[in-house]
């Protein structure tokens, strides 16, 4: 039996004290398993957000037990942390978050550098991972002068680049037009079937979350629907 | 992460802002470079001062009537001037001691149609190795000269410039006002102390000035001299016991004289140097505290600017180390590259002064060690507020920062 990647039970997440108490996540439980391509979907609040930053190790829950590739994270301290995302973990942001004024290359051997990878072998890396996402020829450019959809692939290099376990995407078609958004989501799903990348990818896009083989539906801190997204969407 | 790639980082974060790290610089090259000029004029001005007294003759003691001043009853007491019987009376009774009188007389120099102001000094050949004088053509006053006051002279160069040009002074007839004299020897150069022409000066023997021009038996200073520096406090107090008795000053009465070494007065003069240079570079030290302060608030507004870039480090890996590191060693690249621009700035400033106001050009390589030590620490100290607030940044929070 193969051994989930991800694997939550009866998380709790809670922010601040007193009246100011927020129950962000109450008691949610799932698996993600290796080869996975799971939407996390939910309306603003409902703890969709807050379950991913546990998930990519951001944050450390308040109650209950999480196990990344059966580690225990919540006894896990800050550079601990740091080190299971810098060697397991691929992030993917809304607004692409590129280093500016720094080549793409550049841009994506930065995880390699906090990796102690030489600088001959990281180019060859970066360059591979550029060539993976369609941007073999776009090596030197700086964010200034990528258009998004190629911002955003970049930074689906830049996440690939450590060979990542689990790639986490927060909204990576947010500010992407419907054209761009779905180059981006066939390279997700192109990536998902053909190297086996496990995704989690938020999205309040049922069109984004339909790519995904699997829905995880959020409301107010509960985990109310999983399953296949003709299930959950309709 | 490996140093090499923590400095390139930190260049390559600094040139995407070539401006901003030019400026925020610029507070620690004016520090530096305003450091560096003030400790070395500072040096410079003192070693021009040892250079001055040392040319007027380090060995040099100076005997001089007191200048008056009021008694015990109110009434003022007038130092009686020096004779001839005084430095005869040094010379005699001191072992080892040379002493030249020294008798001033302004009047006007003239040879064929030119003429200018001039300073006669009436004296004897002591005079010329107490004040480190040395003959570049001639010959001295011979003993016989000295005795009856002949009408000879011995020339510094300046007058020998100015009155003669291309032509030889030797032998020829100088006119002094209504006197004449015949030169007998010129002295080498010695040039500039302390903006004195010392080579402005025209030898004759003491008696010929007293006869002719003064008309009085009286010596204005009394200059002596030793070997060696070592003699001097030991000679000092003999001239002191010697002329208070001669002057008949007895038991706990004051000295109406002075007997100065010169010694004391470099001493004096280095110690107001480096008074002075510890002033200046205290001042200059103040704008490198000011230069400092601008690396740290500038790197505090960078880190504010890119919390989300660091959010994005710390999401794909960096420890909160790293990112202290990174933030550290930016602020350090700033302030050293500041520190050395700061010093050429400084030494070529140094160099510019030195030869405007001809001073010797002294550098202290403690001076400028310390100045590249202490601007690499600013990075450091500077720096590290900043740091710590990038290091220690919640990157879930920094992630969403706009």
């Amino acid at each position: 039996m193969t051994r989930p990647i991800v694997s939550l039970e009866g998380i709790h997440k809670i922010y601040g004290e007193g009246a100011s108490r927020v129950h962000a996540l109450a008691g949610v439980d799932f698996k993600v398993m290796p080869g996975e391509f799971v939407a996390v979907m939910g309306p603003s609040g409902s703890g969709k957000s807050t379950c991913m930053n546990i998930v990519g190790c951001l944050d450390v829950p308040t109650k209950g037990s999480y196990q990344f590739m059966g580690v225990e994270v919540e006894s896990l301290d800050r550079d601990e942390l740091a080190m299971l995302r810098r060697h397991y973990l691929g992030f993917v942001f809304q607004s692409f978050n590129l280093i500016a004024r720094t080549g793409a290359a550049k841009n994506v051997e930065l995880p390699l550098v906090y990796k102690g990878i030489p600088r001959r072998e990281r180019r060859a890396l970066a360059a591979d991972a550029l060539t993976i996402v369609g941007l073999a020829d776009r090596l030197d450019h700086a964010p200034s002068e990528l258009s998004g959809g190629q911002q955003q692939r970049v930074a689906i290099a830049r996440a690939l680049v450590t060979q990542p376990r689990l790639l986490l995407a927060d909204e990576p078609t947010g500010n992407l037009d419907t054209k761009t958004s779905e180059e981006i989501l066939n390279l997700m799903v192109e990536l998902n079937q053909t190297r086996g990348l496990t995704i989690m990818m938020v999205t309040h896009e049922p069109e984004a979350a339909a790519y995904a083989q699997r829905v995880l539906m959020f409301v107010d801190g509960k985990l109310v629907q999983d399953g296949p997204p003709e299930e959950v969407l309709s | 992460m490996s140093p090499f790639d923590i400095l390139r980082m930190a260049f390559g974060a600094l040139t995407n802002n070539k401006l901003r790290a030019l400026l925020t610089s610029l507070g620690i090259i004016i520090g530096v470079a305003s450091v560096i000029l003030m400790i070395h004029l500072g040096q410079s001005a003192s070693r021009s001062v040892t250079q001055t007294i040392s040319n007027l003759g380090s060995n040099l003691i100076i005997i001089q009537p007191a200048r008056s001043k009021r008694g015990a009853g109110g009434q003022r007491i007038r130092a009686d001037n020096f004779e001839i019987e005084d430095v005869d009376a040094i010379k005699r009774g001191i072992p080892g001691v040379m002493a030249a009188p020294a008798i001033f007389h302004g009047a006007l120099l003239m040879y064929g149609s030119t003429a200018r102001a001039g300073s006669i000094t009436g004296t004897n050949n002591d005079y010329l190795d107490v004040r480190s004088w040395k003959l570049d053509a001639g010959r001295l006053f011979d003993p016989a000269e000295v005795a009856s006051g002949a009408p000879v002279c011995i020339l510094g160069q300046t007058i020998v410039e100015e009155l003669y040009g291309e032509r030889q002074p030797l032998g020829t007839t100088l006119r002094l006002d209504r006197n004449s004299c015949q030169v007998i020897g010129v002295l080498q150069e010695k040039g500039n102390t302390a903006g004195n022409d010392q080579d402005d000066v025209l030898l004759m023997p003491w008696r010929a000035v007293q006869r002719r021009f003064k008309g009085r038996d009286e010596v204005d200073l009394i200059f002596a001299g030793t070997r060696s520096s070592d003699q001097v406090p030991r000679i000092k107090s003999s001239i002191e016991i010697l002329l208070r008795t001669r002057r008949g000053i007895t038991g706990d009465e004051e000295d109406d004289f002075e007997v100065r070494d010169l010694q004391e007065i470099v001493q004096t003069l280095e110690q107001v140097t480096l008074t002075l240079t510890a002033l200046l570079g205290a001042i200059a030290a103040i704008s490198l505290l000011v230069g400092s302060i601008g690396i740290m608030n500038i790197m505090l507004v960078s880190v504010t600017e890119r919390t989300r870039e660091i959010g994005v480090r710390l999401a794909i890996g960096a420890t909160a180390r790293d990112v202290q590191i990174q933030f550290l060693v930016e602020a350090s690249v700033l302030s050293a590259i500041g520190g050395v621009i700061g010093i050429a700035v400084g030494l070529g400033a140094t160099w510019i002064i030195a030869t405007l106001l001809e001073l010797p050009l002294v550098i202290s390589y403690p001076a400028v060690f310390i100045s590249v030590g202490f601007s690499a620490l600013i990075g450091i100290v500077f720096g590290f507020v900043p740091a710590r607030k990038a290091a220690h940044l919640n990157p879930i929070e920094a992630l969403r920062h706009e």
